[in-house]
């Protein structure tokens, strides 16, 4: 414990660990952040995207952000509700029958145009549907008939094909907005209204709308082909990226070292054994492997856990290890412990192990972003946990949608910004560690 | 002082034998094929009364350190009987080695690697005691703190929560020395104790040891390969030549008259202050140590010998002849 | 001869940076010495005596804080010299050094005889790989090294063989002065003497100056023409061999010879009690008072080296 707190007090004096500790920290703190602010059934549900909870959220939006460069500005998605609702009539026309006037607007001033445009409504009835008719009202005073139709489920204006070829074949939710007398196809900016007359049929049929314009930016991270926002993923990857990397360390570093030490302590077959499951395992290929469990038993991330540390217990380290636990089962002490009377468990575990603390230490910081990085590479490769939301499955999103060719770089660059930065958090820690607990070799 | 304690060694009764002790390494091509063994330690007596010190001296090389371990019970003897504390130790089971190892106090050549880098001296000091399970807690941390004050690391408290790497060459050495005697044991080991230690402090452990030995009537063996400090600090000196004992008898006796010609080289080459040294060489017998793995036939310092006898030296093995009581020798020159 | 002919040392410092502050761990040491004589600096463990070897051959670690003060070589201060010049011009084919512990580093795969060429080649001492070669075979022959011992390897040598090795690497170029740290502590008495009649032979064939870095008194006494007694990270008397050995002056002298264990002779060896002070924050005045039976109060002032009789020096208060 005492070497740990040392540690750390020598690390403060490498400001390069301090820039890796700071990192750390960030993530450590991010994925708090994303476990308490979205607890785990939360994340999963968000990431399955149940319940349409991701409806009124662009498709590919890119993050806010963007707008802070010069010369970008991208509209922002605006949904416009009962509260946007300028004037509003009701008439009863006999027979049970209302009829009801809405008219809701707005301003738009962006260079762009909205991503899409949908209307949802709010409609109780029994089992007659109110009807509604939509006006477009434009800011130089045309109107434009949208559509008549029962208001029982989302119209989506963009893609009303009739309403394209009305508007001269313009995509809807940019011939809506354009300036008709515009060289170039460029919005129109000013006061836009959608005037909505509908027929309720029924006594306590009532009827709402919201008309939502998706801009194309969305959120700090944007939003990927199934409107789910990115943050999702990018904060609740840190949590998992980081268990992941920590318990695969361990169990990677932790049990080959203490083979490592049975062996070289009991020497003869013991150490025979173990060096030769060691060779043939090294020659077993990880990643085929990996896709093996995979593809055929399971991409639980703890499967696949289990599978990495089972095949790395006997890996090259071994043998690094066991030249040096050679060196310290030669030295006087371990004798010492011989004489007076320690037994071979105690040996190794009090007298062998503790020696090397300072060179495992190191290696085990930098072996975590070495499992990060794996486990994103398996996901990449469509192994990723098929619930969790992981970076790489972010990634893996990505290059299957071809985010890169469609410039949508915010999509590639958010996660593999956040993986390089735990690999490089971590690299630098351990680089100063190493340095700390093996001071020789910088000097020779 | 001395001549009481010495009075007192005779007194005693023996505390331990070796009778003709063996102890060869197999040497194994590929971990299987025997290619021969080397025979560190062959056909070696010896005996050792309470309170008394046996120096053994020799050469790099000729099996002191095999012999060292064999009595401690770290290598298992090929032949040969020991004899510790009246009890035969010759094909006793693990537990019972255990149990007889940690009767005997072990002090190593090198302080700094006999002490596990990373544990504090009370942890140390405490291990042999956790292991044995002797006591309680409190009885433990007393019983460190009196070994600590036995070996003059004194005040406890500025010791007791160091590393060994914060102590110098000589207190790593008591913090050794303590550690080998908090089992309270009744023969301590002592394989090289002064060789790695600075010359300004190998004394000061000398005489500490000595002063233990008085205080608790121990038996020592006092391992070295220089011999000018035996003579305040040891009864007896056995000479070891290619894993035999050439010369065995009373310090004063193989100081002031060595028989052997290999101690007679052997005491020539102890470095004496003397400013006369620049101009004159020394006699040092030619030729390298024998190896143990093909040593010699005959007399295995034939091959280095200023008075070998041609045709009896080189053939046959010379026999311990006792040229006065209680000095023995084993060379052709002393047959009777 | 003139005493200094050879190595002139004046007010040598070599201070280190530590994350506890300056290890002052040579702090002023003046000397000077002869062709064809033998330095022997004696001290305990960690006074600064390796410290003072790499200042001579300016082989510095990286945390050197000061390092100053004059070297004259032959009348030439090889301090002002350009780390270039020096070590193509100086180190090994003048200077030479045997480091401590230099039996354990030698390279286990690589065979002896390469070995032992390697410095010829590395400061071009030599032209061709095989001129080094035969130079390295007459430097082996010089220190008792059997000529089949040049194919082999490190760990086949015992620990004599392996000193003679390091030995002849040092006296290939034929240096004017070897400086030799520790070159026996780690050897049994029988090998240490086999050394030491080899560099008595050496000095006396080809007139070589050493200076001998040890803590076994009795062992310097085998070569030494002057000594240099270090206490603390500074020379505390600095004489003849032989009055050093017969009437040392310096208390700190007086307590090392006393402690000196002798085969034949009844008195018991003493021992110095305490420790040396640490090189970190050494006391402001002599630094031997916390240990010394004749310390007065002048001896909180630090006392100077002075002369006491011709070429005899003592850093002593007693002696003012
Ligand atoms: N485990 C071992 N296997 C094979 N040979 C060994 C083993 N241990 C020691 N030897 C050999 O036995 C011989 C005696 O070794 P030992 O260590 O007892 O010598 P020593 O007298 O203590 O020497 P030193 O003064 O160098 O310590 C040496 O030749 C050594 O190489
Ligand atoms: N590179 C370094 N950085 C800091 N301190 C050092 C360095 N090298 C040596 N020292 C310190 O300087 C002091 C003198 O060291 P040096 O090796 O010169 O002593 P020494 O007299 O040769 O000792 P020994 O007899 O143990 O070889 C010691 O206290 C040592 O810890
Ligand atoms: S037995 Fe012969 S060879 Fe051996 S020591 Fe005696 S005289 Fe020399
Ligand atoms: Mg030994
Ligand atoms: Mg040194």
């Amino acid at each position: 414990m005492k070497i740990l707190i040392d540690a750390i007090r020598q690390l403060a004096r490498y400001p390069s660990a301090i820039a890796g500790l700071i990192i750390i920290g960030t993530l450590i703190g991010m994925s708090f952040y994303a476990v308490i602010t979205i607890p785990y059934s939360e994340a999963i549900k968000l990431w399955q995207g149940r319940d349409g909870v991701w409806n009124e959220i662009p498709r590919n939006a890119e993050p806010k952000w963007v707008n802070l460069f010069p010369g970008i500005n991208l509209p922002e998605t605006f949904i416009l509700n009962s509260e946007d609702i300028v004037s509003k009539s009701l008439q009863p026309l006999g027979g049970g029958i209302k009829k009801i006037e809405k008219r809701m607007e707005f301003d738009f001033g962006y260079d762009c145009f909205p991503q899409e445009m949908s209307l949802f409504f709010d409609a109780t009835y029994d089992e007659r549907p109110p009807h509604v008719f939509l006006t477009w009202l434009t800011p130089d005073g045309r109107e434009i008939n949208l559509a008549e139709r029962r208001a029982d489920a989302p119209y989506r204006i963009s893609l009303d094909r009739d309403l394209a070829r009305e508007i001269g074949g313009l995509a809807p939710e940019v011939g809506l907005f354009a300036d008709p007398f515009a060289e170039e196809i460029v919005p129109l900016q000013g006061r836009y209204g959608l005037q909505i007359t509908g027929w309720l049929f029924e006594e306590d049929s009532s009827l709402d709308v919201r008309l939502v314009v998706f801009g194309q930016v969305h959120g700090i991270a944007g939003t990927d082909h199934m409107r789910r926002d990115l943050m999702v993923a990018l904060l609740w990857g840190a949590p998992i990226a980081l268990t992941f990397g920590f318990l695969a360390a361990v169990g990677v570093t932790a049990s080959t070292f203490i083979i490592a030490a049975i062996g070289v302590w009991f020497g003869r077959w013991v150490d025979a054994v173990i060096r030769w499951i060691t060779q043939v395992n090294i020659i077993l290929p990880v990643l085929p492997i990996l896709i093996i469990v995979g593809t055929f038993y399971s991409r639980s991330i703890w499967v696949m856990l289990g599978v990495i540390i089972a095949l790395s217990i006997f890996s090259a380290g071994i043998f690094v290890y066991r030249a040096m636990f050679l060196q310290i089962k030669g030295m006087p002490y371990i004798e010492a412990a011989k004489a007076y009377g320690a037994s071979n468990f105690r040996i190794i575990f009090q007298y062998m192990l503790p020696k090397l603390v300072p060179v495992l230490i190191p290696a085990f910081v930098m072996t975590i972003p070495a499992m990060v990085f794996l486990e994103a590479s398996l996901a990449v490769l469509g192994l990723g946990d098929p619930l969790l939301p992981t970076w790489g499955k972010v990634l893996k999103d990505a290059w299957v949608n071809g985010a890169l060719l469609m410039g949508h770089y915010y999509w590639v660059l958010l996660p593999s910004a956040l993986l390089m930065m735990t690999g490089l958090g971590f690299a630098m820690v351990g680089y100063a560690l190493d340095r700390i607990f093996n001071p020789r070799l910088r000097e020779s | 002082m001395l001549a009481v304690s010495v009075r007192r060694g005779v007194e005693n009764k023996i505390l331990f034998s070796a009778k003709d002790l063996c102890t060869w390494f197999e040497l194994r091509r590929w971990g299987f094929f025997r290619v021969g063994s080397v025979k560190a330690v062959d056909g070696v007596s010896f005996e050792l009364r309470r309170g008394e010190t046996i120096t053994i001296v020799g050469e790099s090389g000729c099996g002191k350190s095999t012999l060292a371990k064999t009595i401690l019970g770290l290598c298992l003897p090929a032949r040969g009987e020991l004899n510790f504390d009246g009890k035969r130790l010759n094909g006793l089971n693990t537990r019972q080695m255990r149990s007889h190892r940690s009767k005997i106090g072990y002090i190593q050549q090198d302080p700094y690697g006999a002490l596990p880098p990373f544990m504090t001296v009370r942890r140390i000091l405490e291990e042999p005691l956790r292991i044995n399970k002797t006591g309680k807690k409190e009885e433990m941390k007393r019983r460190v703190r009196e070994v600590l004050a036995e070996v003059k690391l004194t005040p406890v408290e500025d010791f007791i929560d160091k590393f060994p790497h914060m102590l110098s060459g000589g207190q790593q050495q008591r913090v050794v020395i303590a550690r080998s005697i908090v089992m309270k044991p009744r023969l301590i080991v002592a394989d090289e104790p002064i060789s790695m230690l600075d010359a300004s402090v190998r004394i000061e452990i000398l005489e500490l040891i000595r002063g233990l030995q008085h205080a608790h009537n121990l038996g020592v063996i006092y391992i070295t390969h220089d011999l000018s400090t035996v003579r305040h600090f040891s009864e007896h000196i056995a000479v070891m030549y290619g894993a035999k004992f050439a010369e065995k008898a009373k310090v004063k006796d193989i100081l002031d008259n060595p028989l052997h010609p290999y101690t007679r080289a052997l005491l020539s080459a102890v470095p004496k202050l003397d400013p006369a040294n620049v101009t004159t060489f020394k006699e040092v017998p030619p030729g390298e140590p024998p190896s143990l793995l093909k040593p010699p036939s005959g007399c295995r310092f034939h091959p280095r010998c200023y008075a070998i006898i041609k045709g009896l030296c080189d053939v046959e093995s010379p026999l311990e002849f006792e040229a006065k009581k209680g000095h023995s020798v084993a060379c052709w020159l002393y047959r009777k | 001869m003139k005493k200094d002919g050879l190595l002139r040392v004046e007010d040598l410092c070599l201070h280190f940076r530590t994350n506890k502050g300056l290890v002052q761990a040579v702090d002023g040491v003046s000397f000077g010495l002869g062709r064809g004589l033998t330095l022997v600096v004696v001290g305990e463990a960690g006074c600064g005596k390796s410290s003072l070897a790499r200042a001579i051959l300016r082989l510095l670690p990286r945390n050197v804080h000061t390092y100053t003060g004059r070297i004259f070589l032959n009348g030439v201060d090889i301090m002002k010299l350009g780390e270039e010049r020096f070590r193509r011009e100086v180190r090994w084919s003048k200077l030479a050094f045997v480091p401590q512990a230099a039996i354990n580093s030698l390279n286990p795969v690589v065979k002896v005889g390469n070995q032992v060429a390697e410095p010829l080649l590395v400061h071009r001492l030599a032209k061709t790989k095989s001129e080094a070669i035969a130079r390295a075979r007459e430097a082996c022959e010089l220190v008792g090294l059997p000529g089949d011992f040049l194919s082999r390897y490190a760990f086949e040598l015992s620990g004599g063989m392996r000193q003679r090795a390091i030995i002849a690497m040092a006296l290939a170029a034929r240096p004017a002065l070897v400086v030799l740290d520790e070159p026996t502590s780690a050897l049994d008495v029988l090998t240490q003497a086999n050394i030491m009649n080899l560099l008595k032979g050496i000095k006396q064939k080809f007139k070589t100056s050493f200076i001998l870095i040890t803590h076994d008194i009795a062992t310097s006494s085998e070569l030494a023409d002057i000594a240099a007694i270090m206490y603390a990270g500074q020379v505390v008397e600095l004489c003849n061999a032989s009055q050093f050995y017969r009437e040392p002056l310096h208390p700190y002298s007086q307590k090392l010879i006393a402690s000196v264990p002798s085969l034949r002779q009844e008195k018991r060896p003493e021992f110095i009690p305490g420790q040396p002070p640490s090189l970190l924050n050494p006391p402001k005045g002599c630094r031997f008072t916390g240990r010394c039976l004749s310390r007065s109060n002048r001896c909180e002032k630090e006392p100077p080296l002075v002369e006491v009789k011709e070429g005899r020096r003592v850093k002593c208060w007693l002696y003012q």
